[in-house]
């Protein structure tokens, strides 16, 4: 009985996790029934973000040797938080402008001058041996440069891309995305571990019956529960919420209405990068896994699996689906028998929901009318 | 004439609303029969129901005297009931004559594996499908643009396209959803002429669901008018034109006539 | 007229395998081992690339999840020869392995228990998958060729997590790896295009184009998705019993997600749709990598940003739905459908 309890506990901390990250796949794809195999990779960024953060970037305190910092540490590891989200909010954005867009609306200049800068780069690696601002010049100079050779280009191929609706495109592209976001990251990053030592104080609770809970655990859990609760005043009281949901109804019809789509859907893609930069962050801060650049990618996975078993596109459901893959993983890799099993136990929960129900547990089916 | 095809006491309901409620319909052999109603009186719930997208939640229909029983829409086709769509349905990336092959395909199938490793037979067999398709294509004045995809045709040829692929399957009863949508008086008159054409050179038998009174009126020479899906009125046009619950169903209590 | 045919067919395929025989031994003796071994990858991912083009590109099914049905393959074909065959060359001396014809055998029949093995897993994931469109069915294809590994890695009879080893190559060492390979990508690749020349292949392009229609027009949808998924998973089926013997090593991981990943690259790089788009997609997939060795740790970075590049500059793929065929090849006018996808 303890163990199932334990268990419980794990999965549901597992699980809010996963539907932080869920429900950045189920709000994009509401939008743009697209599934944004990148987004376990910001997950990654938020991760590392967090980690630079703790590490180099801001004045945390070796709570060993000062124990009475602990305020100022907690107060510095809300900043870096948001330091995450931040940055991981941009990231969804420039993905959303630069990878995704140009399938819906083609390329236009300022694509030329993002693949530019983006070309300009082994310019600036090339000088990197020189200094860094040398370097910097360089790399800038470049860029610009790059960019208006680049906008002739760009404006022959508007006129002859045919712009293609087939969403296996606009997966290739994400995967691609993925793929660069992961080999950048060990080209960055490197491929070695690292992990984020103690910055706060990480104490078991015992609750009844030998039953315990870590504080880390129960600030993850406290700090989803708020990020979700605040993303659903956002969708449900605020102008950009209410666009969201008509344009996951019908993008047409929401064009027609007045609504900026494309402004709209870059916020979709921010608030989905600020929740997996938080989860990001946490799940790096309060667990201390290992991370690598390759360590968003089964996490991903399987919050997407999450999302679909909630009902890919339904808030409520992403958050529902999440919670229960995690508590599904925890008993899976806590039991002995199973736990090799415990990554192919998400697509089983999934196969079965989707043969049975495959608008998800909370979303509705709408029959195609003939 | 005999009776190709009766409805007994059909009913379909999704969830607790009833589409269509113990509704009995003939279909009388080489006729033309219209079916009316205003919107959302069931009439292509009708369609779904005789084409097997629907299975009748109660009641049976009878093809050719024989008893449909879980019919599939493939299996409909094969039977020799084929349908044109409300919203057009045609295969937009293929041309047209690619369109009518793959319907005519339902007559004279070639086996998977003969067609897999190109048997003289099955080679025979697709140049036939194609000499009829063509054929087809000509009949009604579509063979100049049987290379054009059919997502690039124009409304009008789309329209008489999606008949020319229902007709490729040889079949007996033709069920042509609102074939007249979107036309202008011209091309209703055009296609008035198209459906009394098909009617006697491919000897079929055509139920036509319209909205346009003047081309139901028109070519209709039985009409069955229905409501809240059951049928409230059937009769001959000059019959139904002057039925007291037919105009009350239109267009409102008040202006039927004492 | 019946007998005159099947003479002239005969005639071809021994004359096509004749011919491969040869080309793989002029192959073998002129070309370094290094770009042959790179060949025969190529060909094995091309044999996957148009088996998956079956299912996505002709009946537009979205399966993500081949690399499951190039596991079975795989181990069904080595379970053959490395436990199945010792006990029945007992039975039959025939199979005995060591001689050519031994070998042959042997590998004929690892390929066909290995083709059928994964036609098997093709029409269990076709058949539930039937009701599932687009996405939803994309993410249970993944979920089935992920369960397909878990379960791999947890059967210890072919190795568990470290995989099967010292697999006999049998038939298929050097210069005869090329020629099976290359002879099964012929026959899949002849296959396909025999079924697109004919009007059944078209009613499988009508299932992709709009199902409700091609089922109102008496196409049983049920059976074209359902063979698309056991004809393609068969070959994918075949491609892994080669991989298995070529390589003579195999482990759960090369057959993973991103191993599935990269084939549905492939598909939509060539042009979904296109046969020939398929095998240079593949051939340029598995080419540029080994081609940008020389970049090191830069060359995954540059790989995906072209990838990118080439969806957002031509994203109906390099072929589109066009086909690199004989008509083309002498100019005459090739029946094409061009469409934006």
């Amino acid at each position: 009985m303890e163990w199932f309890v334990q268990q419980l506990i794990y999965g549901v901390q597992l699980g809010s996790l996963y539907a932080l990250i869920a429900l950045g796949y189920t709000m994009v794809y509401g939008v743009l029934r697209l599934i944004n195999f990148a987004h376990g990779d910001v997950y990654m960024v938020g991760a590392f973000v967090g980690f630079y953060a703790c590490t180099a970037w801001l004045p945390f305190q070796d709570l060993s040797a000062h124990p009475d910092a602990v305020g100022a540490n907690i107060a510095l590891s809300v900043v870096a938080m948001a330091i995450a989200m931040g940055v991981c909010a941009a990231l969804g954005m420039v993905i959303e402008r630069f990878a995704y867009r140009p399938l819906r609306n083609g390329l236009t200049r300022q694509d030329a001058h993002f693949w530019g800068f983006v070309a300009a780069i082994p310019a600036g690696l090339a000088f990197g041996h020189l200094g860094r601002g040398v370097a910097l010049v360089v790399y800038a100079l470049a860029g610009v440069t790059l960019g208006y050779l680049l906008r002739p280009a760009v404006a022959w191929l508007r006129r002859r891309t045919v712009l293609s609706t087939s969403r296996l495109n606009a997966l290739i592209t994400a995967i691609g995305v993925s793929l660069i976001l992961q080999n950048g990251g060990l080209l960055v990053f490197g491929a070695n571990p690292n992990f984020i030592p103690n910055i706060v104080p990480e104490q078991s609770v015992a609750l009844t019956g030998g039953i315990h809970v870590g504080t880390g655990q129960l600030a993850i859990l406290g700090v989803s529960i708020a990020l979700m609760l605040a993303l659903r005043h956002i969708v449900l009281y605020t102008w950009r919420g209410r666009a969201m949901r008509a344009i996951s109804h019908d993008i047409e019809a929401a064009k027609l209405m007045g609504i900026d789509t494309d402004r709209v859907i870059a916020f979709t893609f921010a608030l989905g990068g600020a929740l997996a930069g938080a989860g990001g962050f946490m799940v790096a801060a309060l667990t201390h896994v290992k991370i690598t650049p390759l360590f968003g990618l089964l996490p991903g996975i399987k919050a997407f699996v999450a999302a679909v078993l909630g009902g890919a596109g339904n808030i409520p459901g992403a958050a529902l689906g999440g919670v229960l893959m995690g508590v599904a993983e925890a008993f899976v890799s806590g039991s002995q028998q199973l736990s090799t099993y415990r990554d192919a136990i998400a697509f089983c929960v999934l196969i079965v929901i989707l043969l049975v129900r495959p608008a998800g547990l909370l979303g509705q089916n709408v029959p195609e009318k003939v | 004439m005999s009776d190709l095809l009766a409805t007994h006491n059909i009913t379909k309901r999704f969830g607790g609303l009833a589409a269509v409620s113990e509704l009995n319909l003939r279909v009388r052999e080489g006729e033309l029969l219209g079916l009316i109603g205003p919107n959302g009186a069931g009439k292509t719930t009708v369609f779904n129901l005789l084409t097997g997208v629907y299975t009748p939640s109660e009641g049976f229909i009878e093809f050719c005297g024989r008893r449909l029983r879980s019919l599939r829409p493939y299996q409909a086709a094969r039977l020799g009931i084929a349908r044109t769509f409300q919203n057009i349905r045609l295969f937009g990336g293929l041309t047209a004559l690619d369109n009518v092959r793959v319907a005519a395909h339902v007559r004279t199938r070639s086996g998977f594996w003969s067609s897999l490793l190109r048997t003289p037979h099955s080679i025979a067999n697709d140049a036939k499908l194609t000499a009829k398709s063509r054929t087809l294509l000509s009949a009604l004045n579509l063979d100049a643009v049987a290379s054009v995809p059919a997502g690039d045709l124009p409304y009008g040829l789309q329209r008489r396209l999606e008949i020319a692929r229902a007709l490729a399957t040889d079949a007996k009863l033709l069920l042509l959803d609102e074939p007249a949508a979107g036309m202008n008086p011209a091309e209703k008159q055009e296609l008035m002429e198209l459906i009394h054409a098909i009617r006697r050179d491919f000897s079929v038998t055509v139920l036509l669901i319209e909205h346009d009174m003047r081309v139901v009126m028109g070519i209709c020479e039985r009409i069955y008018v229905l409501d809240y899906g059951q049928v409230i009125a059937e009769g001959r046009p000059e019959e139904i034109r002057s039925d007291p619950r037919v105009i009350a169903a239109y267009l409102g209590e008040e202006a039927a006539p004492c | 007229m019946a007998v005159r045919w099947l003479v002239v067919r005969l005639a071809s395929i021994v004359g096509v395998v004749a011919g491969l025989y040869l080309l793989s031994g002029l192959l073998a003796a002129t070309i370094e081992t290094y770009v042959l071994q790179v060949l025969v990858q190529c060909g094995i991912y091309a044999i996957l690339a148009v088996s998956l083009n079956l299912i996505n590109g002709i009946t537009g099914q979205f399966s993500i999840g081949h690399a499951g049905f190039f596991a079975v393959g795989a181990y069904v074909g080595a379970a053959w020869t490395v436990l199945w065959q010792p006990a029945a060359v007992r039975a039959w001396p025939a199979l005995a392995i060591g001689t050519p014809s031994g070998d042959t055998l042997n590998l004929l029949v690892a390929c066909a228990l290995g083709m059928a093995a994964a036609a098997g897993a093709g029409a269990a994931v076709g058949l539930p998958s039937l009701r599932l469109r687009g996405d939803y069915l994309a993410i249970v294809t993944l979920g089935f060729g992920e369960v397909i590994r878990v379960l791999l890695l947890n059967i210890d009879a072919v190795g568990g997590a470290r995989g099967l080893t010292g697999i006999p190559t049998l038939a298929s060492t050097g210069d005869l790896a090329v020629f099976w390979v290359v002879l099964f990508l012929v026959l899949v690749i002849a296959l396909s295009r025999n079924l697109m020349n004919t009007v059944r292949g078209l009613t499988w392009l009508a299932v992709r184009e709009d199902e409700v229609a091609a089922d109102a027009m008496g196409v049983n949808t049920t059976r074209v998705k359902v063979s698309a998924f056991v004809l393609g998973s068969a070959f994918a089926g075949a491609a892994g019993v080669l991989y298995a013997h070529i390589m003579t090593g195999i482990s759960p991981d090369v057959f993973g997600m991103d191993t599935s990943i990269i084939i549905t690259t492939m598909v939509v790089l060539g042009g979904t749709g296109s046969v020939t788009g398929s095998t240079l997609a593949a051939c340029l997939l598995v080419a540029l990598p080994e081609g940008l060795r020389f970049m090191k740790e830069y060359r995954l970075v540059i790989f995906s940003t072209l990838l990118v590049l080439l969806m957002l500059t031509r994203p109906q793929g390099i072929l589109g739905t066009r086909e690199f065929g004989y008509a083309t090849l002498f100019r005459r006018r090739a029946r094409s459908r061009e469409m934006p996808a």
